[in-house]
């Protein structure tokens, strides 16, 4: 067990070389001069653009680049953002909080939902509720998040003027944060609300996060409804369900006891495929609603070829994903005994 | 009586007809997809005369006067290597603000653009984009896990790992990683995208590929001297494409929305391009009607998101009909 977790965590360095080298293999598609614009910070350092090649090595062998770029990146560099007007590693810092609460409060209903709906479909295959089911969700597949979103905003904020179009909080919530009413605990600002007593803010962050949770929701479970609907399936045509329900044993028990539990093994692998398809469609989400997490501004950097920006979030994003994937590797191994740490 | 021998004439067929005649046979949803993909692929295909040229187009085709629909050769030249200037939707004014449908613009305009003209040309850029970039895929993904699959070893390893660190990134990113490094641009996309999408092929092909040479008739071409590389152009890899089809299909629907997802973020075609994306980024600007009249530009959201919608729709049908008819457990 030991050495099956030391062996998987020590292959996550060696991914995240492995995906740096590549970025860095990308960046080469670029001329260097090109990329020296991203070392500037103002208009009169445009004049010195040889100097900047010169002293960054950014005509040397992508061996040569990539050493230095590493050692800048391990010094916590990742150059500057244009876009931000700040450095890659501030921007990134204090636009996550705002990424993240979003992703939390799709995730949770995400998984929940998904779950159930693909269990249903299973269990009434073929009936009613699995027609239904799986309406929902080649409609999910099918309407994109950016034409989702649009819809959605037509009418909960352009007709109905229920739900706040943009931004995570209306204008007299963001000036109470600034004044300092709501204590800095975990950066989620609906959580900092509520934990410094400000039900006012929390209601006003909540609002806005529900259209782009909502959109970024009908979009990911599809995945869920499937996966589950098919681990399900095959679940409760096996043999120990069958011993059970020779048994004499409830319908009820078999699905809860021994099917389902059964069946969601392999879905801890699809709740981790969401997380990397929510942090894709947050870029479109973000950018929608105008929020302020990473995706809408690392959207804003590869539009304007702000490269150091893009890189910053597709390292974040490529590093998500890979602790996430061995997260559910370590957790296959606690949850299923038949994994064994080979 | 009837009954029974339909039946049994049902029965009596032959068990190895053709994996899409199968999967129409039972499927309605599949039928359906068929439909809306064919429906699409009509109106891309009678795009000059569904949007007849206008402005420079027509000048760039040599149209006359009174001539409204170009002839064969003229027809021909729009649809498959049109001028830059019919694939630009025509301005019918600079006015931002969006116009109801009307005679000329049957389904309205915004910013100035007929949204007919983007629609149906957009229709034909979606096919083109799905086209060549499954192609680039297809072929990219295929050579890799084909010598992956068949030559194994180090290379097997090599190109694996390569796999491996593709998959590392969530796809979109990757893309958006291109798009920043490359600048945006259709061809530019027909390449960011390609880069991104043969992984999952390559994986699948591999496995195909794995499983097939160790059969026999791999075994006796090998003795029958063939060299290597013909048993695996020859033998393998036709045998191993059956699994592909389902992804082609379902890919053919998803890559021009996700080009269209970039042409959002204005990372796509240039402005005024005819492609879906670009109309639901101008359509973002107007969600809100004028006071007291919330759904006064409801074509401007409607129509290029419904052409969106049923164009992924059908793709999707046809895609998850075949997937579960090529899956074995379904059998």
């Amino acid at each position: 067990m030991l050495t099956f977790v030391v062996r998987r965590l020590l292959t996550l360095p060696l991914i995240l070389l492995a995906v740096t080298f590549l970025i860095v293999l990308v960046m080469q598609l670029i001329p260097p001069e090109q990329r020296a614009v991203a070392f500037t910070t103002n208009l009169q350092q445009l004049g010195r653009v040889q100097e900047i090649i010169k002293t960054n090595h950014l005509d040397g062998s992508v061996f040569e680049q990539y050493g230095l770029w590493l050692r800048q990146a391990l010094s916590g560099n990742l150059g500057f953002s244009r876009t931000s007007g700040q450095p890659v590693v501030a921007t990134l810092l204090s636009r996550f909080p705002a990424t993240l609460e979003l992703t939390l409060f799709t995730l949770v209903p995400l998984v929940w939902l998904g779950v159930w709906m693909g269990g249903q479909a299973a269990i009434h295959r073929n009936r009613l509720p699995d027609a239904v089911i799986r309406v929902i969700a080649v409609l999910g597949y099918s309407v994109p998040s950016f034409v989702l979103g649009v819809w959605l905003l037509v009418i909960f904020y352009g007709a109905l003027n229920w739900l706040p179009g943009t931004g995570n909080l209306g204008n007299d919530s963001a000036i109470l944060l600034m004044t300092g009413s709501v204590r800095h605990v975990t950066g989620l600002v609906t959580i900092d609300a509520l934990l410094s007593g400000q039900l006012n803010i929390f209601w006003d962050g909540l609002k806005h996060l529900i259209l782009p949770a909502f959109t970024l929701l009908v979009v990911g479970m599809p995945v869920l409804i499937k996966g589950t609907r098919a681990s399900m399936i095959e679940a409760l045509h096996s043999d120990y369900v069958r011993t059970a329900r020779a048994k004499g044993i409830t319908e009820q028990v078999v699905i809860h006891k021994h099917a389902r539990r059964n069946a969601l093994l392999p879905v801890a692998t699809l709740i981790s495929l969401s997380v990397s398809g929510l942090l894709q469609g947050a870029v479109l989400a973000e950018t929608l609603y105008g929020y302020p997490g990473v995706g809408a501004w690392a959207a804003q950097a590869a539009a304007a070829g702000d490269l150091p920006g893009v890189l910053g979030f597709a390292l974040m994003a490529a590093t998500i994903v890979a602790v996430i994937n061995l997260l559910t590797d370590l957790a296959y191994t606690l949850i299923d005994p038949r994994v064994r740490f080979g | 009586m009837s009954a029974v021998t339909s039946r049994l004439a049902r029965q009596a067929r032959p068990a190895s007809r053709s994996v899409l005649a199968r999967t129409f046979r039972r499927n309605v949803p599949a039928r359906v997809g068929a439909v809306l993909i064919g429906l699409y692929l009509a109106v891309a295909l009678l795009a000059p005369v569904l949007a007849p040229p206008q402005g420079n187009c027509r000048r760039a085709l040599n149209l006359t006067e009174t001539q409204t629909i170009p002839g064969p050769a003229a027809y021909l030249r729009e649809l498959v290597a049109p001028p830059d200037a019919c694939l630009q939707m025509p301005r019918q004014g600079f006015a931002a603000q969006p116009k109801p449908p009307a005679a000329d613009t049957p389904l309205g305009s915004v910013g100035g653009y007929d949204i007919r003209y983007g629609l149906v040309w957009g229709t034909r850029t979606a096919f083109f984009l799905g086209l060549t970039i499954v192609a680039l895929t297809v072929t990219l993904g295929g050579l890799i896990g084909l010598a992956a699959g068949f030559f194994g070893g180090l290379l097997d390893d090599l190109l694996m790992r390569l796999t491996d660190v593709t998959f590392a990134f969530p796809g979109l990113i990757l893309v958006l990683v291109l798009v920043a490094a490359l600048g945006p641009g259709l061809q530019n996309i027909i390449i960011a995208l390609s880069l991104v999408s043969w992984a999952g092929l390559a994986r699948l092909l591999r496995s195909e590929v794995l499983r097939l040479r160790e059969l026999d008739y791999v075994a006796a071409a090998h003795s029958l001297g063939s060299p290597r590389v013909r048993i695996a152009l020859r033998h393998v890899l036709p045998n191993a494409l059956g699994p592909v089809l389902s992804i082609v299909v379902l890919e053919m629907g998803s890559l021009p929305i996700v080009a269209g997802a970039l042409s959002f973020l204005g990372l796509g075609t240039p402005l005024g391009f005819a492609d879906w994306g670009q109309l639901i980024a101008l359509a973002q600007k107007w969600i809100q009607g004028p006071p007291g009249e919330p759904f006064a530009y409801w074509y401007v959201t409607l129509f290029p998101g419904l052409c969106i919608a049923l164009y992924s729709l059908g793709w999707n049908l046809l895609g998850d009909a075949l997937g579960e008819q090529l899956d074995p457990r379904n059998r």
